[in-house]
Protein backbone atom coordinates (compact mmCIF):
# COMPACT_ATOMS: atom_id res chain seq x y z
CA UNK A 1 0.00 0.00 0.00
CA UNK A 2 1.72 2.42 1.04
CA UNK A 3 5.53 3.46 0.19
CA UNK A 4 8.66 2.92 2.64
CA UNK A 5 9.94 6.63 3.40
CA UNK A 6 13.35 5.65 4.29
CA UNK A 7 15.19 2.65 4.97
CA UNK A 8 13.34 2.22 8.69
CA UNK A 9 11.14 -1.10 8.50
CA UNK A 10 8.63 0.71 10.60
CA UNK A 11 6.03 2.48 8.84
CA UNK A 12 3.39 4.64 9.65
CA UNK A 13 -0.27 3.79 8.07
CA UNK A 14 -2.38 6.49 7.96
CA UNK A 15 -6.10 5.80 8.72
CA UNK A 16 -8.41 8.75 9.32
CA UNK A 17 -6.39 11.11 11.13
CA UNK A 18 -4.98 8.13 13.64
CA UNK A 19 -1.21 7.28 12.89
CA UNK A 20 -0.87 3.68 13.47
CA UNK A 21 2.24 1.83 13.90
CA UNK A 22 3.23 -0.67 11.60
CA UNK A 23 5.71 -3.55 12.66
CA UNK A 24 5.84 -6.53 10.68
CA UNK A 25 4.94 -8.04 7.87
CA UNK A 26 0.78 -7.54 6.59
CA UNK A 27 -0.38 -10.47 4.53
CA UNK A 28 -2.09 -7.36 1.95
CA UNK A 29 -4.16 -8.76 -1.50
CA UNK A 30 -2.26 -8.00 -4.42
CA UNK A 31 -3.32 -5.35 -6.45
CA UNK A 32 -5.83 -6.32 -8.87
CA UNK A 33 -3.41 -5.10 -11.55
CA UNK A 34 -1.52 -8.13 -11.16
CA UNK A 35 -3.92 -10.26 -12.41
CA UNK A 36 -3.80 -11.19 -15.64
CA UNK A 37 -6.64 -10.51 -18.61
CA UNK A 38 -9.42 -8.04 -18.65
CA UNK A 39 -10.76 -6.79 -15.58
CA UNK A 40 -14.05 -4.26 -15.27
CA UNK A 41 -15.09 -2.05 -12.74
CA UNK A 42 -17.27 -3.59 -10.03
CA UNK A 43 -19.74 -0.78 -9.77
CA UNK A 44 -21.92 -0.59 -12.55
CA UNK A 45 -19.77 -3.15 -15.18
CA UNK A 46 -19.62 -6.16 -12.78
CA UNK A 47 -22.64 -5.56 -10.90
CA UNK A 48 -24.73 -5.25 -14.23
CA UNK A 49 -23.21 -8.79 -15.28
CA UNK A 50 -24.06 -10.34 -12.09
CA UNK A 51 -27.53 -9.03 -12.35
CA UNK A 52 -27.71 -10.89 -15.32
CA UNK A 53 -26.87 -13.89 -13.62
CA UNK A 54 -29.08 -13.12 -10.59
CA UNK A 55 -32.09 -12.36 -13.38
CA UNK A 56 -31.84 -15.92 -14.42
CA UNK A 57 -31.97 -16.95 -10.82
CA UNK A 58 -34.84 -14.81 -10.15
CA UNK A 59 -37.21 -15.86 -13.04
CA UNK A 60 -36.65 -19.93 -12.02
CA UNK A 61 -37.57 -18.66 -8.40
CA UNK A 62 -40.57 -17.18 -9.08
CA UNK A 63 -41.93 -20.33 -11.65
CA UNK A 64 -41.41 -22.72 -8.62
CA UNK A 65 -43.21 -20.07 -6.35
CA UNK A 66 -45.99 -19.32 -8.53
CA UNK A 67 -46.58 -23.02 -9.60
CA UNK A 68 -46.12 -24.57 -5.75
CA UNK A 69 -48.32 -23.56 -2.98
CA UNK A 70 -46.93 -23.31 -0.07
CA UNK A 71 -48.23 -26.39 2.10
CA UNK A 72 -49.68 -25.89 5.27
CA UNK A 73 -51.30 -28.52 7.19
CA UNK A 74 -53.71 -28.94 9.83
CA UNK A 75 -53.57 -27.03 13.23
CA UNK A 76 -51.33 -28.66 15.62
CA UNK A 77 -52.29 -31.28 17.48
CA UNK A 78 -50.24 -32.78 20.68
CA UNK A 79 -52.89 -35.16 21.31
CA UNK A 80 -52.43 -36.42 17.36
CA UNK A 81 -50.30 -39.90 18.28
CA UNK A 82 -50.85 -41.32 14.77
CA UNK A 83 -48.52 -38.44 13.02
CA UNK A 84 -45.01 -39.55 11.08
CA UNK A 85 -42.83 -36.72 12.16
CA UNK A 86 -40.75 -35.47 9.50
CA UNK A 87 -38.15 -32.50 9.65
CA UNK A 88 -37.08 -30.32 6.65
CA UNK A 89 -35.68 -32.22 3.98
CA UNK A 90 -31.70 -30.70 4.90
CA UNK A 91 -32.40 -32.42 8.20
CA UNK A 92 -33.15 -35.46 6.85
CA UNK A 93 -29.75 -36.88 6.65
CA UNK A 94 -29.28 -36.20 10.89
CA UNK A 95 -32.26 -37.68 11.50
CA UNK A 96 -31.18 -40.76 9.15
CA UNK A 97 -28.10 -41.08 11.35
CA UNK A 98 -29.77 -41.83 14.39
CA UNK A 99 -31.67 -45.06 12.81
CA UNK A 100 -28.23 -46.76 12.40
CA UNK A 101 -28.16 -49.64 15.55
CA UNK A 102 -24.55 -48.26 16.47
CA UNK A 103 -25.69 -44.87 16.51
CA UNK A 104 -29.07 -45.48 18.40
CA UNK A 105 -30.48 -46.58 21.52
CA UNK A 106 -27.37 -46.36 24.18
CA UNK A 107 -25.41 -45.15 21.57
CA UNK A 108 -27.48 -42.39 20.49
CA UNK A 109 -24.00 -40.04 21.55
CA UNK A 110 -22.54 -41.37 18.69
CA UNK A 111 -24.83 -40.41 16.07
CA UNK A 112 -26.08 -36.85 18.01
CA UNK A 113 -22.77 -35.69 19.13
CA UNK A 114 -19.64 -37.75 17.84
CA UNK A 115 -19.86 -37.86 14.32
CA UNK A 116 -21.63 -34.56 13.81
CA UNK A 117 -19.17 -32.95 15.96
CA UNK A 118 -16.64 -34.34 14.36
CA UNK A 119 -17.55 -33.67 10.71
CA UNK A 120 -18.79 -30.26 11.78
CA UNK A 121 -15.62 -29.37 14.10
CA UNK A 122 -13.31 -30.25 10.89
CA UNK A 123 -15.16 -28.21 8.29
CA UNK A 124 -14.58 -25.23 10.61
CA UNK A 125 -10.75 -25.99 10.82
CA UNK A 126 -10.85 -26.74 7.28
CA UNK A 127 -7.91 -23.74 6.54
CA UNK A 128 -5.67 -25.31 9.09
CA UNK A 129 -5.97 -28.97 8.69
CA UNK A 130 -5.18 -28.60 4.45
CA UNK A 131 -2.53 -25.90 4.77
CA UNK A 132 -0.54 -26.68 1.75
CA UNK A 133 -0.83 -23.80 -0.40
CA UNK A 134 -1.99 -25.90 -3.58
CA UNK A 135 -5.56 -24.65 -4.71
CA UNK A 136 -6.49 -27.09 -7.51
CA UNK A 137 -8.71 -29.51 -6.21
CA UNK A 138 -6.83 -32.48 -8.03
CA UNK A 139 -4.16 -31.54 -6.44
CA UNK A 140 -5.26 -32.35 -3.07
CA UNK A 141 -6.45 -35.35 -3.15
CA UNK A 142 -7.29 -36.14 0.71
CA UNK A 143 -9.53 -32.72 1.01
CA UNK A 144 -11.33 -33.26 -2.19
CA UNK A 145 -12.15 -36.91 -1.37
CA UNK A 146 -13.43 -36.61 1.98
CA UNK A 147 -15.46 -34.30 0.84
CA UNK A 148 -17.40 -36.07 -1.83
CA UNK A 149 -17.11 -38.88 0.50
CA UNK A 150 -19.35 -36.83 2.86
CA UNK A 151 -21.42 -35.31 -0.05
CA UNK A 152 -22.41 -38.93 -1.13
CA UNK A 153 -23.22 -39.73 2.03
CA UNK A 154 -25.56 -36.63 3.03
CA UNK A 155 -27.17 -37.75 -0.47
CA UNK A 156 -27.42 -41.19 0.38
CA UNK A 157 -28.69 -40.33 3.90
CA UNK A 158 -31.51 -37.89 2.58
CA UNK A 159 -32.43 -40.21 -0.10
CA UNK A 160 -32.79 -42.85 2.25
CA UNK A 161 -34.86 -41.01 4.99
CA UNK A 162 -37.46 -39.64 2.43
CA UNK A 163 -37.46 -43.20 0.55
CA UNK A 164 -38.86 -44.78 4.49
CA UNK A 165 -40.58 -41.65 4.92
CA UNK A 166 -42.57 -42.02 1.70
CA UNK A 167 -42.77 -46.38 2.44
CA UNK A 168 -44.22 -45.76 5.92
CA UNK A 169 -46.67 -43.31 4.78
CA UNK A 170 -48.13 -46.17 2.33
CA UNK A 171 -47.79 -48.22 4.51
CA UNK A 172 -50.56 -46.86 6.96
CA UNK A 173 -52.75 -47.13 3.53
CA UNK A 174 -51.61 -43.99 2.44
CA UNK A 175 -53.84 -41.63 5.01
CA UNK A 176 -53.16 -37.76 4.22
CA UNK A 177 -49.64 -36.92 3.27
CA UNK A 178 -48.00 -35.53 6.11
CA UNK A 179 -51.55 -34.63 7.57
CA UNK A 180 -51.85 -31.64 4.95
CA UNK A 181 -55.20 -30.95 4.02
CA UNK A 182 -55.88 -32.46 0.34
CA UNK A 183 -58.79 -31.82 -1.15
CA UNK A 184 -61.44 -34.02 -3.50
CA UNK A 185 -60.62 -33.26 -7.12
CA UNK A 186 -62.48 -33.11 -10.23
CA UNK A 187 -65.66 -33.94 -9.03
CA UNK A 188 -67.74 -34.07 -11.88
CA UNK A 189 -65.21 -36.70 -13.25
CA UNK A 190 -67.75 -39.15 -14.75
CA UNK A 191 -64.92 -41.25 -12.51
CA UNK A 192 -66.80 -40.11 -9.21
CA UNK A 193 -69.96 -41.16 -10.97
CA UNK A 194 -68.73 -44.59 -11.24
CA UNK A 195 -67.20 -44.48 -7.66
CA UNK A 196 -70.36 -43.42 -5.83
CA UNK A 197 -72.29 -46.31 -8.14
CA UNK A 198 -70.09 -48.89 -6.60
CA UNK A 199 -71.30 -49.58 -3.32
CA UNK A 200 -68.14 -52.01 -2.39
CA UNK A 201 -65.58 -48.64 -2.83
CA UNK A 202 -68.12 -46.75 -1.24
CA UNK A 203 -68.28 -48.96 1.61
CA UNK A 204 -64.57 -48.45 2.77
CA UNK A 205 -63.33 -45.54 1.27
CA UNK A 206 -65.88 -42.88 1.81
CA UNK A 207 -68.15 -40.87 -0.12
CA UNK A 208 -65.71 -37.73 -0.42
CA UNK A 209 -62.67 -40.78 -0.52
CA UNK A 210 -61.98 -39.53 3.21
CA UNK A 211 -61.66 -43.33 4.26
CA UNK A 212 -63.20 -45.02 7.33
CA UNK A 213 -62.89 -47.60 9.54
CA UNK A 214 -62.29 -50.37 7.07
CA UNK A 215 -60.10 -48.39 4.61
CA UNK A 216 -57.91 -45.62 4.70
CA UNK A 217 -58.70 -42.42 2.86
CA UNK A 218 -57.72 -42.20 -0.79
CA UNK A 219 -57.59 -38.07 -1.03
CA UNK A 220 -54.33 -37.62 -2.60
CA UNK A 221 -53.93 -40.96 -3.53
CA UNK A 222 -53.01 -40.08 -6.69
CA UNK A 223 -49.93 -38.12 -5.93
CA UNK A 224 -48.72 -41.54 -4.04
CA UNK A 225 -49.95 -44.04 -7.19
CA UNK A 226 -49.10 -44.57 -10.19
CA UNK A 227 -52.25 -45.13 -12.70
CA UNK A 228 -50.76 -48.94 -12.71
CA UNK A 229 -49.84 -49.20 -9.13
CA UNK A 230 -53.58 -47.94 -8.91
CA UNK A 231 -54.91 -50.58 -11.41
CA UNK A 232 -52.65 -53.34 -10.01
CA UNK A 233 -54.29 -52.37 -6.16
CA UNK A 234 -58.03 -52.42 -7.47
CA UNK A 235 -57.18 -56.03 -9.64
CA UNK A 236 -55.40 -57.60 -6.67
CA UNK A 237 -56.04 -56.13 -3.58
CA UNK A 238 -54.06 -55.02 -0.66
CA UNK A 239 -54.27 -55.34 2.77
CA UNK A 240 -57.95 -56.02 3.73
CA UNK A 241 -59.00 -55.15 0.87
CA UNK A 242 -60.05 -58.64 -1.72
CA UNK A 243 -58.69 -58.77 -5.13
CA UNK A 244 -61.13 -58.30 -7.71
CA UNK A 245 -63.70 -55.53 -5.68
CA UNK A 246 -64.69 -53.35 -8.36
CA UNK A 247 -67.68 -54.43 -9.64
CA UNK A 248 -68.32 -52.85 -13.13
CA UNK A 249 -66.87 -53.38 -16.78
CA UNK A 250 -63.70 -53.16 -17.79
CA UNK A 251 -64.47 -49.78 -19.52
CA UNK A 252 -65.80 -48.22 -16.38
CA UNK A 253 -62.47 -49.32 -14.14
CA UNK A 254 -60.23 -47.65 -16.47
CA UNK A 255 -62.22 -44.08 -16.07
CA UNK A 256 -62.13 -44.61 -12.23
CA UNK A 257 -58.48 -45.35 -12.37
CA UNK A 258 -57.72 -42.06 -14.47
CA UNK A 259 -60.25 -40.23 -12.18
CA UNK A 260 -58.19 -41.44 -8.67
CA UNK A 261 -54.85 -40.63 -10.33
CA UNK A 262 -55.94 -36.79 -10.78
CA UNK A 263 -56.27 -37.00 -6.83
CA UNK A 264 -52.64 -34.72 -6.35
CA UNK B 1 -30.24 18.34 -7.83
CA UNK B 2 -29.16 14.99 -7.16
CA UNK B 3 -25.19 15.77 -8.08
CA UNK B 4 -25.89 18.85 -5.63
CA UNK B 5 -27.20 16.93 -3.09
CA UNK B 6 -24.53 14.58 -3.46
CA UNK B 7 -21.93 17.61 -3.06
CA UNK B 8 -23.68 18.95 -0.02
CA UNK B 9 -23.13 15.92 2.18
CA UNK B 10 -19.62 15.12 0.53
CA UNK B 11 -18.56 18.28 1.81
CA UNK B 12 -19.00 17.61 5.04
CA UNK B 13 -19.01 14.27 5.47
CA UNK B 14 -16.13 13.26 3.20
CA UNK B 15 -18.55 10.10 1.41
CA UNK B 16 -16.55 10.16 -1.68
CA UNK B 17 -13.56 7.58 -0.74
CA UNK B 18 -16.35 5.46 1.16
CA UNK B 19 -18.56 5.14 -2.00
CA UNK B 20 -14.96 4.53 -3.79
CA UNK B 21 -14.17 2.14 -1.72
CA UNK B 22 -17.57 0.15 -1.81
CA UNK B 23 -17.89 0.37 -5.46
CA UNK B 24 -14.88 1.27 -7.72
CA UNK B 25 -12.50 -2.08 -7.03
CA UNK B 26 -11.85 -3.75 -10.06
CA UNK B 27 -13.16 -7.62 -10.53
CA UNK B 28 -10.40 -10.00 -12.14
CA UNK B 29 -11.74 -11.66 -15.63
CA UNK B 30 -11.90 -15.32 -13.75
CA UNK B 31 -14.67 -14.49 -11.80
CA UNK B 32 -16.58 -12.58 -13.98
CA UNK B 33 -19.12 -14.44 -15.82
CA UNK B 34 -19.38 -12.26 -18.90
CA UNK B 35 -15.99 -13.63 -19.71
CA UNK B 36 -15.91 -16.98 -18.92
CA UNK B 37 -18.99 -19.02 -18.85
CA UNK B 38 -18.18 -21.51 -16.28
CA UNK B 39 -17.23 -18.69 -13.79
CA UNK B 40 -21.21 -18.54 -13.01
CA UNK B 41 -19.84 -20.72 -9.84
CA UNK B 42 -18.44 -17.65 -8.36
CA UNK B 43 -22.00 -15.87 -8.37
CA UNK B 44 -22.97 -18.31 -5.84
CA UNK B 45 -22.10 -16.09 -2.90
CA UNK B 46 -23.82 -13.10 -4.09
CA UNK B 47 -26.97 -15.40 -5.22
CA UNK B 48 -27.05 -16.36 -1.42
CA UNK B 49 -27.16 -12.88 -0.47
CA UNK B 50 -29.65 -11.85 -3.47
CA UNK B 51 -32.02 -14.79 -1.39
CA UNK B 52 -31.45 -13.82 1.72
CA UNK B 53 -32.65 -10.19 0.90
CA UNK B 54 -35.64 -11.92 -0.29
CA UNK B 55 -35.92 -13.70 2.85
CA UNK B 56 -35.70 -10.76 4.91
CA UNK B 57 -38.34 -8.34 2.53
CA UNK B 58 -40.60 -11.51 1.93
CA UNK B 59 -40.41 -12.12 5.89
CA UNK B 60 -40.96 -8.26 7.09
CA UNK B 61 -44.23 -8.56 4.47
CA UNK B 62 -45.22 -11.96 6.16
CA UNK B 63 -44.99 -10.28 9.72
CA UNK B 64 -47.43 -7.75 9.10
CA UNK B 65 -50.38 -10.52 9.55
CA UNK B 66 -48.75 -13.23 11.61
CA UNK B 67 -49.57 -13.76 15.25
CA UNK B 68 -47.13 -16.06 17.59
CA UNK B 69 -49.73 -17.66 19.73
CA UNK B 70 -50.78 -21.16 19.82
CA UNK B 71 -54.61 -19.99 19.65
CA UNK B 72 -53.56 -17.69 16.07
CA UNK B 73 -50.70 -18.70 14.69
CA UNK B 74 -52.17 -21.17 12.50
CA UNK B 75 -55.11 -19.39 11.64
CA UNK B 76 -53.23 -16.14 10.56
CA UNK B 77 -50.60 -18.19 8.52
CA UNK B 78 -54.09 -19.18 7.03
CA UNK B 79 -56.15 -16.03 6.42
CA UNK B 80 -52.42 -14.66 4.65
CA UNK B 81 -52.25 -17.12 2.24
CA UNK B 82 -55.32 -17.63 1.44
CA UNK B 83 -57.62 -13.77 2.26
CA UNK B 84 -54.91 -11.60 1.40
CA UNK B 85 -53.71 -10.33 -1.69
CA UNK B 86 -50.53 -11.77 -3.18
CA UNK B 87 -50.51 -13.61 0.05
CA UNK B 88 -49.36 -17.07 -0.90
CA UNK B 89 -46.92 -15.96 -3.28
CA UNK B 90 -45.55 -13.42 -0.41
CA UNK B 91 -45.50 -17.01 2.03
CA UNK B 92 -44.32 -19.15 -1.03
CA UNK B 93 -41.06 -16.82 -1.13
CA UNK B 94 -40.84 -17.16 1.90
CA UNK B 95 -40.73 -20.60 2.35
CA UNK B 96 -39.32 -21.95 -0.56
CA UNK B 97 -36.67 -19.29 -0.65
CA UNK B 98 -35.87 -20.91 2.92
CA UNK B 99 -35.11 -23.92 1.24
CA UNK B 100 -33.31 -22.00 -1.73
CA UNK B 101 -30.89 -20.04 0.46
CA UNK B 102 -29.90 -23.49 1.81
CA UNK B 103 -29.24 -24.95 -1.70
CA UNK B 104 -27.02 -21.92 -2.82
CA UNK B 105 -25.19 -21.46 0.40
CA UNK B 106 -24.55 -25.55 0.29
CA UNK B 107 -23.30 -24.54 -3.43
CA UNK B 108 -21.06 -21.32 -2.22
CA UNK B 109 -19.42 -23.25 0.27
CA UNK B 110 -18.91 -25.95 -1.77
CA UNK B 111 -17.43 -23.65 -4.59
CA UNK B 112 -15.23 -21.87 -1.42
CA UNK B 113 -14.03 -25.43 -0.74
CA UNK B 114 -12.92 -27.11 -4.21
CA UNK B 115 -11.46 -23.58 -5.98
CA UNK B 116 -9.29 -24.02 -2.26
CA UNK B 117 -10.45 -20.74 -1.63
CA UNK B 118 -10.19 -20.56 1.86
CA UNK B 119 -6.76 -20.97 2.36
CA UNK B 120 -4.29 -18.68 3.90
CA UNK B 121 -4.64 -15.70 4.32
CA UNK B 122 -8.42 -15.86 4.20
CA UNK B 123 -9.28 -18.61 6.75
CA UNK B 124 -10.66 -15.99 8.99
CA UNK B 125 -13.68 -15.62 6.41
CA UNK B 126 -14.14 -19.20 6.27
CA UNK B 127 -14.76 -19.34 9.81
CA UNK B 128 -17.13 -16.47 9.42
CA UNK B 129 -19.18 -18.23 6.52
CA UNK B 130 -19.24 -21.59 8.67
CA UNK B 131 -20.92 -19.45 11.61
CA UNK B 132 -23.13 -18.03 8.99
CA UNK B 133 -24.38 -21.50 7.64
CA UNK B 134 -24.86 -22.33 11.17
CA UNK B 135 -26.96 -19.13 11.77
CA UNK B 136 -29.03 -19.55 8.67
CA UNK B 137 -29.55 -23.30 9.49
CA UNK B 138 -30.68 -22.45 12.85
CA UNK B 139 -33.19 -19.98 10.72
CA UNK B 140 -34.44 -22.63 8.93
CA UNK B 141 -35.34 -24.96 12.22
CA UNK B 142 -37.11 -22.23 14.34
CA UNK B 143 -39.39 -21.00 11.19
CA UNK B 144 -40.43 -24.42 10.59
CA UNK B 145 -42.18 -24.14 13.94
CA UNK B 146 -44.06 -21.09 12.89
CA UNK B 147 -47.07 -21.99 11.07
CA UNK B 148 -47.53 -24.44 14.09
CA UNK B 149 -49.28 -27.56 11.84
CA UNK B 150 -48.68 -31.10 12.34
CA UNK B 151 -46.16 -30.96 10.37
CA UNK B 152 -44.08 -28.22 12.05
CA UNK B 153 -45.35 -29.03 16.22
CA UNK B 154 -43.93 -32.77 15.53
CA UNK B 155 -40.35 -31.92 13.31
CA UNK B 156 -39.77 -29.57 16.07
CA UNK B 157 -40.78 -32.26 19.62
CA UNK B 158 -38.33 -34.73 17.34
CA UNK B 159 -35.69 -32.09 16.88
CA UNK B 160 -35.58 -31.20 20.31
CA UNK B 161 -35.62 -34.84 21.60
CA UNK B 162 -32.78 -35.65 19.82
CA UNK B 163 -31.06 -32.40 21.55
CA UNK B 164 -31.74 -33.23 24.57
CA UNK B 165 -30.13 -36.92 24.29
CA UNK B 166 -27.22 -35.40 24.15
CA UNK B 167 -24.92 -35.69 27.32
CA UNK B 168 -24.93 -33.30 30.09
CA UNK B 169 -26.35 -30.02 28.58
CA UNK B 170 -28.97 -31.82 26.60
CA UNK B 171 -31.58 -31.30 29.25
CA UNK B 172 -30.56 -27.89 29.21
CA UNK B 173 -30.57 -27.19 25.84
CA UNK B 174 -34.02 -29.07 25.49
CA UNK B 175 -35.59 -26.53 28.18
CA UNK B 176 -34.20 -23.23 26.75
CA UNK B 177 -35.56 -24.21 23.52
CA UNK B 178 -38.87 -25.01 24.97
CA UNK B 179 -39.01 -22.03 27.30
CA UNK B 180 -39.97 -25.68 29.89
CA UNK B 181 -40.80 -28.90 29.78
CA UNK B 182 -42.64 -29.04 26.84
CA UNK B 183 -43.07 -28.10 23.04
CA UNK B 184 -46.64 -25.61 23.73
CA UNK B 185 -47.06 -21.80 24.00
CA UNK B 186 -43.75 -20.60 25.05
CA UNK B 187 -42.00 -22.86 22.39
CA UNK B 188 -43.78 -20.73 19.77
CA UNK B 189 -43.02 -17.30 21.15
CA UNK B 190 -39.40 -18.20 21.80
CA UNK B 191 -38.66 -19.66 18.26
CA UNK B 192 -40.46 -16.47 16.76
CA UNK B 193 -38.18 -14.38 19.04
CA UNK B 194 -35.32 -16.15 17.51
CA UNK B 195 -36.84 -16.29 13.56
CA UNK B 196 -37.26 -12.58 13.70
CA UNK B 197 -34.55 -10.97 16.43
CA UNK B 198 -32.11 -12.90 17.71
CA UNK B 199 -30.83 -14.95 14.61
CA UNK B 200 -31.28 -12.53 11.77
CA UNK B 201 -29.64 -9.74 14.18
CA UNK B 202 -26.75 -12.00 13.99
CA UNK B 203 -27.13 -13.08 10.47
CA UNK B 204 -26.64 -9.29 9.50
CA UNK B 205 -23.80 -8.91 12.01
CA UNK B 206 -21.72 -11.82 10.21
CA UNK B 207 -22.56 -10.96 6.93
CA UNK B 208 -21.34 -7.51 7.52
CA UNK B 209 -17.93 -9.04 8.56
CA UNK B 210 -18.02 -11.55 5.49
CA UNK B 211 -18.08 -8.57 3.44
CA UNK B 212 -16.19 -6.34 5.02
CA UNK B 213 -13.75 -9.23 4.74
CA UNK B 214 -13.64 -9.95 1.32
CA UNK B 215 -12.96 -6.02 0.60
CA UNK B 216 -9.96 -6.14 3.03
CA UNK B 217 -8.47 -9.24 1.90
CA UNK B 218 -10.14 -9.32 -2.04
CA UNK B 219 -10.84 -12.65 -3.67
CA UNK B 220 -8.49 -15.09 -4.21
CA UNK B 221 -6.79 -15.51 -7.40
CA UNK B 222 -7.11 -18.08 -10.42
CA UNK B 223 -6.67 -21.68 -9.84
Amino acid sequence: MEKKQDGNEKKVHYVGDSRVRRDGKKLQPKDYSEFPGKTDPFFPNYLLKEWMVAAVFLVGFMALVLTQAPPLGDLADPTNTDFLPVPDWYFLFLYQLLKFEWAAGKFVVIGTLVIPGIVFTALLLAPWLDRSPERRPTRRPIASGLMILALIAITALTWTAQDEYKKNLAERGGGQEGGEDVELVAEDDPGYEIYKANQTCLSCHGEQLQGGAAGPSLLGVGGRLSAEEIENVINNGRGAMPAGAFQGTEEEKQKLIEWLAKQK
Amino acid sequence: MIRKMYDWLDQRLDITPIWRDVADHEVPEHVNPAHHFSAFIYCFGGLTFFVIVIQFLSGMFLSLYYVPDIKHAHASVEYLQNEIAFGSIVRGMHHWGASVAIVMLFLHTLRVFFTGAYKHPREFNWVVGMLLFFVVLGLGFTGYLLPWDNKAYFATKVGIEIAASVPFVGEHIATFLQGGDMVGATTLTRFFALHVFFLPGALLALLGAHFILIRRQGISGPL
